[in-house]
């Protein structure tokens, strides 16, 4: 019988060479004559260990990486496919602490399973979700979402189970369900990973919710720079249809639901909602005004339920398990887990479920275990481009919505990128207003003219001129933009620039703030 | 590399028949337009807008939106380096000034010789691989100044 290895697709895996190591692998098997089979799983989220291979033997599967194609000789002498000892060998994967200490609800499939293989799925607890969504109908179903706790896990936190119950009520020949894929955050790759390496839970939580509300089409918007998640889902998604788990009579039940992969085209600004509805009916991304709220006039004016992919993913296993079982994890109004991504100057970056309430402490020097570059933590940016900037005084923060509120920060979609004393926080602050004047869709002048005159203020300052005027006109203009902005790109860019400001001001010509004012 | 074809009336009107009755078929239209002949050329707009019924000012509109879309064909390959914060954290700002050194071009340009389109994108959603590239939708991570100077000698190829 042949061997089982794995070798992940996810793009992160084969960016850092894991199709090489998937062609040498073969090649040197087939030359010594071992009778091996490569799967192509997801990643397990480890990613400072990419290509991170697995051979399945009889205690489990045994985790080699990083490795290089250039080792597979060494490795494979070693054996390697007996789960043999080696330098970079790290032993069973599931008892490699980094992911023995995460709870994996949204993960619990990502990276264990063939991402492509529908039975792979169903033998891994996948489709349970839908078959007791089946058994008790959309009713409770909305009422289980929301019993769960769940919130939007796109960054807005917005209980899941009131937007669907909003939709559900309000009748209309037509219903969406949209996915929000459009993950533009720096510092974010969970709803890539899931794509890549769980297709099926994405498309069974639309089901799901097509379902509970009464829609019969779902697109899944997912931005242009993501080729092999557009790939991966769109083959999960001809194998749903071509199993009756997609189109008219789903699993035999009287409900029909259709998806459809739709590309981005580069504009950041898709990934807020009614800008990602607008270009999904063609049109220029135009933040709409709310209300009327997407749950009411959506896509093409219907009532839409429009959710991130990890909310929808996270979908499943509250109807498999029950909303108790998921709330049950968490803290205050946070409740369940949050797939965590860490990145940037980390040493060992990745993603990393667990349930809300650890710090920041805890997730960038024990989980990250600190920088790449071995140099101290100066700041952490948590929350996307449009997340505030964190000092090391500041991390017995809890991961939690409202404490990161409290703080002046966002968890946004929970990507943390940390920077070590290196950092030119002036520049960083500068970064987020330039970043937001390219990508502003135009629409309101808060974010469309305070970016550039933002880009402007902080060169003054960084030259000194007129340093105290300045830092008053920039803190003014943020304020500006924070409450005159229609969404989140112009109200919320003034969090990255007033925390380098608050935090570090020390970078801007001004006399470092002295440590007891640090709360 | 890949290979694309000149601008067709027939071949590009056969793509919007396909695609018209889709909901919302703009932006489908415009990403087959561009894999198909390389860009969103001029003569794209008042085709599209005759065929779905549009103003000629929509349909340039939305082409001018989006940053993917372009006016005219890229250079045989294109490089992009994301230049977003996970990458900054690396160092990516170095290597962009390091590529742009050996290709003689700033970001946004394309060679003199048409061989190379360097392009910033942000995000890759390569973040804890930082800093990353793109190279003819090839990813690259965890770049350093060898695998910077290995990526524009391939796209120099």
């Amino acid at each position: 019988m042949s061997i089982r290895v794995f070798i992940p697709r996810d793009a992160a895996a084969i960016a850092v060479g894991a199709d090489e190591v998937a062609v040498a692998l073969e090649k040197a098997a087939k030359k010594r004559g071992l009778s091996i089979e490569i799967v192509r799983n997801g990643s397990r989220g480890l990613l400072w260990l990419e290509p991170m291979v697995e051979v399945a033997t009889a205690k489990g599967r045994v985790a080699y990486g990083p490795l290089d194609a250039d080792d597979v000789d060494e490795l494979l002498d070693a054996g390697m496919l007996d789960g043999g000892a080696h330098r970079l060998c790290h032993g069973i994967t599931d008892d490699i602490p980094w992911l023995k200490r995460q709870t994996r609800l949204t993960f619990a499939r990502c990276g264990v399973t063939d991402p492509v293989s529908l039975d792979d799925y169903r033998a891994h607890g996948g489709y349970r979700g839908l078959e007791r969504a089946l058994a008790i109908g959309p009713e409770a179903i909305v009422e289980e979402v929301f019993q769960s706790g769940l919130r939007g896990r796109g960054g807005a936190g917005f209980p899941t189970g009131i937007k669907w119950r909003t939709v559900a009520q309000t009748i209309a020949p037509q219903k969406y369900i949209v996915c929000n894929a459009d993950e533009g955050d720096s510092g974010t790759f969970a709803d890539r990973m899931i794509m890549e390496g769980d297709p099926f839970v994405l498309i069974e939580g639309m089901t799901i919710a097509g379902i509970a509300v009464g829609a019969t089409k779902g697109y899944v918007y997912c931005r242009s720079e993501y080729p092999l998640a557009i790939a991966v889902m769109n083959d999960a998604i001809r194998t749903a249809r071509r199993c009756g788990m997609l189109g008219a009579n789903i699993a035999g039940s009287e409900y029909t639901f259709d998806l459809e992969v739709r590309s981005g085209a580069g504009a950041y600004v898709c990934g807020e909602e009614t800008s990602l509805l607008e270009s999904l009916e063609g049109k220029r991304a135009l933040v709409r005004a709310k209300p009327p709220l997407p749950a009411h006039h959506g896509l093409f004016g219907k009532p839409t339920v429009i959710n991130n992919v990890l909310s929808l993913a996270t979908v499943p296993i509250v109807l498999d398990k029950g909303a108790a079982f998921y709330k049950d994890f968490g803290m205050g109004r946070s409740r369940g887990t949050m797939p965590i991504q860490l990145a940037g100057n980390v040493k060992q970056g990745g993603l990393f479920e667990v349930a809300f309430g650890i710090t920041l402490g805890e997730l960038v020097e024990e989980i990250g275990g600190g920088t790449a570059s071995g140099r101290p933590v100066r700041a952490v940016q948590v929350g996307g481009p449009l997340g505030a900037y964190f000092p090391p005084s500041m991390f017995d923060t809890p991961f939690d919505y409202e404490a990161f509120a409290a703080r002046d920060g966002l968890i946004g979609h929970g990507g943390i990128v940390v920077f070590d004393d290196s950092v030119d926080m002036a520049k960083q602050a500068r970064f987020a207003m330039e970043f937001c004047a390219i990508e502003s869709c135009g629409k309101c002048t808060p974010c469309r003219i305070g970016s550039t005159r933002g880009v402007e203020t902080i060169d003054r300052i960084v030259r000194n001129e007129k340093r105290a005027e300045n830092l008053a006109v920039l803190e003014d203009l943020c304020n500006t933009m924070k409450f005159g902005s229609l969404c989140a790109l112009g109200g919320f860019t003034p969090y990255p620039v007033m925390s380098a400001l608050t935090h570090f001001p020390e970078d801007f010509g001004a006399a470092p703030k002295r440590l007891e004012a640090a709360e | 590399m890949p290979v694309f074809e000149p601008w067709n009336v027939d071949r590009a009107s056969a793509i919007i028949a396909e695609l018209k009755d889709r909901e919302g078929p703009l932006l489908p239209i415009l990403h087959a337009f561009q894999e198909t002949f390389g860009c969103v050329p001029e003569e794209a707009a008042p085709l599209i807008a005759d065929k779905l019924n549009l103003s000629r000012a929509e349909v340039h509109g939305v082409i001018t939106f989006y940053h993917d879309f372009r006016r005219e064909p890229a250079g045989r390959h294109v490089l992009k380096m994301c230049r977003a914060e996970a990458c900054q954290s690396m160092g990516c700002d170095t290597l962009i000034a390091r590529a742009e050194g050996k290709l003689g071009v700033s970001l946004g340009e394309t060679t003199a010789d048409g061989r190379v389109t360097f392009e910033p994108i942000y995000c890759l959603g390569l973040c804890a691989m930082a800093p990353s590239a793109m190279l003819d939708g090839r990813v690259v991570g965890r770049l350093n100044d060898k695998r910077v100077d290995a990526l524009v000698a391939e796209a120099q190829r």
